[in-house]
């Protein structure tokens, strides 16, 4: 039996406690009015002018050196749209360039009427600019939230499709590692119950929470000045009611079968028979056809319906080898950190070598899957796909490629040495580039259509990662506590003591 | 110093690895090992020093990278630069990830082929060699050890036949 070491308890609370505070601070720290966001923009208007200027086309350039000449009063507002109108110059001058965003074309009719009258336009911009501020850095703390929360309740998804494949494929090299990925999933029910409260708070719009910009009654209200004919067109999948109900019962199924499957391996320690393992087998073949299906919806609903209008095919599969890889770095890891304290003797190099292989081979599927997606969207070039990249290589160039760097070269060279996959320090260090990667894959998804160019990593978003990995590594470890760290009744555990490869 | 040599044969896998250890901590030098299929781990019971082939396979998929690299700069941006979905080739790095199903493709083109070329030259096997195989029966379903045999031949007969082996044989290798 494991005992939970008082010093990793204390560093979990540690953890928590500062995540906690870097929560509150994100949530106190957002603007309240349009004023608080004036005032903001003024104090960034510098960097900003000499950001535009250097991301923007030659045209653009040029109109940004008109700008310096316009009145004081105005230069603000012009500044500020200069950045917007990014897309819009690019259009109008080069076809060949990316096209333009759903915003772009009022923004370059704005542009047009504004270099004929400045000052009367700019205010009316002005305004309608600073209200879409507004809502980014309204939406910053909850996009940090979010980003983290469904990050390591996909971890645990994650390892729990990792350990039903383990079953199906009856895999006799693993079993002595299953107490380790129940404790992870352990994770799914807590984690799963705060991933929903968030959902119910985007679907009220709970202290001006706007990640689902199609949860917003205007924008399919045909008289409304927001009306969006192409969200309206999807909202007999995309509405609140049924949005709710789909995750609701997805997580529900995940937790059942996390449940019963544990349940049985618990009973079958002290079984006499198979009957509980052959259970478990089928338990799950039958969620692993369940989840294939649902974990594609879940990534529709959950991180593709943040940008309403884009759409990927392969999306589905693209972000489940992302908490694929990330759930069997975090099950490597969690047996290296026992295995370090003395736990798991049984568990040998060949078994921590089996996991690096994985760690390698599904980051290089996560990498062929990004691609696939990327370059057909690169190559069409069709305006309403490619926004999507443009916004993140114009907004989100050191995450969007770092990414890359983090998610596939590292590991690629790290990992494809044999002996290399056998020493616990590269593996540690490669699964913390790998983690660490995959996260910012994930605050790639979701906030560029969140807070746009707004982004940071600052207090919301380290104190969001640091609760929930302070929560995940406290249930992770108390669960590993409940149960001996050896599934002794698993018809193939005598295989797996022996594994050697 | 004779040339002789004792062929212990073994129709069991499991039995071949035990027989291995057996003699090689008995210090007799075992010569070759012929087995109809690969017998997982054999290579490290009879210590035969590690393949360095993962190094060679790594260095020809780099040199497959570059190639490919060179090829499609010279094809689509130096030699004939096209405009191919409103994307015209003048510069490399532009056009990258049009490029990079080629590179990988060439990268494991060259990785995989001269892998092969590489393992065959290495174990001596090319087009109309005569096989070396001492014994048919070890393409189907026989393992044989060939064991050089130093001092006592009695003894070591008697050995071989204690390790499990179905058949021991002393042959004269010319």
């Amino acid at each position: 039996m494991y005992t939970f070491s008082s010093k990793l308890k204390t560093f979990s609370f540690i953890l928590m406690a500062l995540g906690v505070v870097g929560i509150v601070a994100g949530f106190l720290n957002a603007p309240k009015t349009i004023e608080d966001v004036e005032k903001l923009l003024a104090d960034s208007h510098h960097n900003e002018a000499s950001h535009s200027e250097k991301v923007s086309h030659d045209a653009h350039a040029a109109h940004a050196v008109e700008a310096t000449h316009a009145e004081a009063k105005v230069v603000d507002s012009v500044k500020v749209e200069a950045v917007d109108s990014t897309h819009a110059v690019a259009e109008a001058v080069d076809s060949s360039a990316v096209a333009a965003v759903a915003v772009a074309e009022t923004h370059s009719d704005n542009h047009d009427s504004h270099k004929k009258d400045e000052l009367a336009h700019s205010d009316d911009e002005h305004q309608k600019h600073l209200e879409h501020v507004l809502h980014q850095l309204q939406n910053k703390p909850w996009s940090a939230l979010y980003v983290a929360c469904i990050f390591f309740m996909l971890i645990s998804v994650g390892v729990l499709a990792f350990y039903a494949i383990q079953y199906a494929a009856q895999a006799g090299w693993s079993p002595i590692l299953f107490r380790v990925m129940e404790s992870i999933t352990g994770y799914l029910l807590p984690g799963s119950i705060i991933f929903f409260i968030l959902l119910v708070a985007a679907s009220m719009h709970w202290g001006h929470n706007h990640i689902f910009v199609w949860m917003n009654p205007d924008v399919i209200n045909p008289k409304h000045a927001d009306y969006d004919k192409l969200i309206d067109l999807k909202s007999g999948y995309l509405n609140v009611p049924f949005f709710l109900g789909r995750a609701a019962v997805f997580l529900i199924v995940w937790n059942l079968y996390r449940y019963f499957s544990r349940k049985n391996s618990l009973a079958q320690d002290a079984a006499s028979d198979n009957s509980n393992y052959k259970k478990n087998f089928k338990l799950a073949a039958g969620f692993l056809v369940f989840f294939i299906v649902s974990e594609s919806m879940m990534s529709w609903d959950w991180i593709m319906s943040v940008d309403p209008h884009w759409y990927s095919t392969l999306f589905g599969w693209y972000v489940f080898a992302s908490f694929f890889v990330s759930g069997i770095t975090v099950i490597a890891m969690t047996t290296l950190y026992l295995k370090s304290k003395g736990y798991l003797e049984q568990v040998n190099t060949s078994h921590i070598h089996d996991l690096a292989k994985f760690m390698f081979g599904i980051s290089i599927f996560w990498t062929y899957l990004w691609f696939s997606q990327f370059m057909l969207i690169w190559y069409s070039n069709i305006p309403e796909e490619v926004t999507y990249f443009v916004t993140r290589i114009e907004h989100y160039r050191l995450p969007f490629f770092g990414m890359l760097a983090l998610n596939f070269i590292f590991p690629l060279l790290i990992l494809i040495n044999t002996d290399f996959k056998r020493l616990t320090w590269i593996v540690v260090m490669a699964g913390t580039v790998i983690l660490f990667g995959h996260y910012i894959d994930f605050f790639n998804m979701i906030m560029p259509a969140t807070v746009g160019d707004q982004w940071f990593i600052g207090l919301p978003e380290i104190g969001a990662l640091l609760f929930f990995l302070g929560l995940f590594i406290f249930v992770v470890f108390t669960t590993l506590t409940k149960a001996p760290l050896v599934a002794k009744g698993n018809p193939f555990i005598e295989e797996s003591k022996h594994f050697h490869y | 110093m004779s040339n002789k040599v004792i062929h212990a044969i073994y129709n069991d896998d499991d039995v071949l690895m035990d027989a291995v250890k057996q003699t090689r901590a008995a210090h007799h030098h075992i010569e070759e090992i012929y087995t109809p299929f690969p017998v997982h781990g054999l290579d490290k019971a009879m210590g035969l020093a590690p393949t360095r082939i993962a190094i060679a396979a790594f260095l020809y998929g780099i040199t497959g990278l570059s190639i490919y690299t060179a090829l499609m700069n010279f094809i689509m941006i130096n030699d004939w630069p096209q405009d191919i979905g409103g994307k015209p080739s003048f510069s490399y790095i532009d056009n990258m990830p049009a490029f990079v199903p080629i590179m990988f493709e060439g990268t494991v083109f060259f990785a995989a082929h001269l892998m092969v070329i590489t393992f065959y030259m290495r174990s001596k096997l090319w087009p109309f060699k005569k096989a070396e195989n001492p014994d048919v029966r070890t393409t189907d379903d026989h393992f044989l050890m060939e064991v050089g045999v130093h001092g006592n031949e009695e003894e070591l007969v008697s050995f071989f036949t204690s390790t499990g082996a179905v058949e021991v044989k002393v042959i004269e290798k010319h």
